[in-house]
């Protein structure tokens, strides 16, 4: 039998999705302990070996597609000029390539702003700054100190065009660097689409600085991006559909994972009251944004003593638990796996505190202003009041008994009436993990991947 | 030919009349000018924003709700914070309460920093007039 192979490098796990080539079907799924440590291809090789154990069939591998986020996944640093217009386009396209932003910097760069950005583990910098026809300087200055500390990481180039001239010319060979088009060409209209495919070309590039990656690399066709953009990507199909199938609608995935709580919308979000001015950026209709202080395990210590301590409390009801050492425990041993109801419900507990913030996060808000012309309101950010489904992925969920409870506190609430949430979505889960090997597929046959997961994905 | 000149747009404050809004952007684009319209309800600092990733030349701020002198308090500071020197500041509609001596609203706009101030009822080519006499040094000498 012909099979296509996907697989998902995790921080953690190494997951294998094998997909029937003819009919389109998931023959198995598999996942392993991902041995950034040692060698990549171990893990990789043990997760194989058992999916032959268990499915005992022959099958010829006819692709194998990857998608990685092993080692802290792709690191990006977004340069801009003003924070709220060209410096937040670049990191939202940043985040939209699947990257983790690092650190965004803004205006004229200073000596010691380039040494940290030199000192840093980022593998790309982003650099933007001026609309089209627009400022000038101050991109040309942050080039030039570039150029002047020899930066030896990728910079990708989208910020003002009229200035491309002069930074080709400024980074000369020197710099390894990739022009696209301006992230921020009009005021307020954001342009992330090109420059998320440079970055993913060059993830592609550059995929074997992961320790093993070299070696898996050769054994398979192509690790072909992060898996935030492939999670994105199934998303996006999900949503929208192809040609010949129609998707979901508009739809929201959250993902909770040890280090991040990632919240894609695929959503125009625009408002569904009267009266209401759009302010700031116009949201782009994928939109993804990453808590970097909200997750399960290693980001469980920033959630308990930043924002979420207070609300840890709240959702745990049960007082019986010695907070600091249960956070510790799963802050210290970022691959224990809960075996009992009580960690389990710790874990959930944990769970909805990153599911409340990080919906407060990602969605709109409005403001109330008394004008003479009667009450009128400000919207900043999407407006998802009305959005149709809340998909939820992520080990946490998948092994809760009862998911929809988890992911329900992102919801609207009357006492934050200013946080445009969700009112009334359905609840879906990806139960069998897919949604980065269907966003993978999608690249392949988008018509099969959209069709297997809405086989796959079910309500809850 | 001389690139064009950028102007940022918009009505500043809890402001939302938007119908003189588009007439300037449309008469201001059909005479040549790159024009970044901001929109209504606009506080100051995303004049300024726009301002600096467009590279303005000129900030025109409206009001017509008579709150607009309150709204432009401080603005000129903030562009010369902000780097803005050499953008002109225009201002024009009903911009003070009431029926005021001229004369006075337009000394008290001068002081706050702003360069051309109109009274309700200019026309956009008395702006464009000034604008062109402003911006492009040659067309001032033939004037």
């Amino acid at each position: 039998m012909d099979a296509f192979l996907f697989i998902d490098f995790g921080s953690t796990f190494t997951k294998l999705t094998l997909v029937d080539q003819e009919n389109y079907k998931i023959i198995a799924t598999e996942k392993s302990y991902t041995t950034v440590q040692s060698n990549v291809y171990e893990g990789y090789e043990k997760a194989l070996s058992n999916i032959y154990k268990k499915t005992e069939m022959d099958f010829n591998i006819t692709k194998k597609l990857a998608c990685s986020s092993a080692a802290g996944g792709l690191k990006i640093i977004a340069i801009g000029l003003v924070p709220e217009l060209t410096a937040e386009s670049a990191k939202r396209a940043a985040l939209g390539a699947g990257a983790k932003v690092i650190k965004t910097y803004s205006f004229q760069l200073n000596d010691s702003e380039m040494k940290e950005i030199k000192n840093s583990n980022a593998n790309i910098v982003l650099l933007a700054g001026g609309t089209d026809g627009g400022n000038s300087k101050t991109i040309i200055h942050n080039a030039r100190l570039i150029a002047k500390h020899n930066l030896k990481i990728p910079v990708v180039v989208g910020g003002n065009k009229s200035c491309i001239d002069d930074i080709k010319e400024i980074f000369g060979d020197d710099i390894d660097y990739y022009i696209t088009q301006n992230v921020m060409p009009k005021l307020n209209t954001i342009n992330i689409d090109p420059a998320r495919e440079v970055i993913r070309k060059i993830f592609m590039d550059n995929i074997t600085q992961v320790s093993g990656m070299e070696k898996v690399e050769k054994n398979i066709s192509q690790v072909v991006m992060p898996t935030p953009a492939a999670v994105l990507k199934a998303a996006e199909l999900l949503s929208e559909g192809t040609e010949k199938e129609k998707g979901l609608g508009d739809l929201i995935v959250v993902d909770i994972g040890g280090a991040t709580t990632d919240v894609h919308s695929a959503a125009k979000g625009y408002p569904t009251k009267s009266s209401v001015v759009l302010k700031g950026l116009k949201e782009p209709f994928m939109k993804r944004t990453v808590e970097g202080d909200l997750g399960l395990r290693y980001s469980a210590k920033s959630l308990y003593e930043g924002s979420g301590g207070f609300l840890l409390d709240k959702y745990l009801e049960k007082t019986d638990y010695n907070l600091s050492k249960e956070i510790n425990l799963r802050h210290n041993n970022v691959d224990i796996v809960p075996n009992n109801q009580r960690d389990r419900y710790f874990d959930e507990a944990v769970a909805k505190v990153c599911v409340d913030l990080s919906m407060e996060r990602h969605s709109g808000k409005i403001e109330s202003q008394y004008t003479p012309n009667g009450m009128m309101f400000y919207q900043e950010g999407k407006d998802l009041q009305n959005i149709s489904y809340i998909l939820g992925t992520g080990g946490v969920l998948v092994n809760s008994e009862n998911p929809k409870d988890v992911l329900e506190v992102g919801l609207y609430k009357e006492e934050n009436s200013m946080s445009l949430k969700p009112r009334n979505p359905k609840f879906l889960l990806d139960k069998e993990y897919i949604l980065s090997a269907m966003g993978l597929l999608s690249m392949i046959d988008g018509d099969q991947a959209l069709r297997i997961l809405k086989e796959h994905i079910v309500e809850i | 030919m001389q690139d064009k000149k950028t102007i940022v747009l918009g009505v500043i404050g809890s402001d939302c009349h938007a119908v003189g809004n588009k007439i300037l952007d449309h008469a201001l684009t059909e005479a040549g000018f790159n024009v970044v319209n901001i929109g209504v309800m606009s506080p100051q600092e995303d004049f300024i924003n726009a301002a600096i990733e467009t590279n303005a030349q000129v900030i025109m701020v409206s009001s017509l709700y008579g709150h607009g002198e309150i709204d432009c308090r401080g603005m000129k500071d903030k562009c010369l914070e902000a780097g803005l020197d050499d953008v002109l500041l225009y201002v024009g509609g009903n911009i003070v309460v009431g029926k005021q001596e001229w004369k006075d609203v337009r000394y008290r706009f001068n002081l706050m920093g702003f360069d051309r101030i109109y009274p309700p009822g200019t026309s956009v080519e008395r702006a464009v007039e000034d604008l062109r006499a402003d911006l492009f040094k040659e067309h001032k000498a033939a004037v």
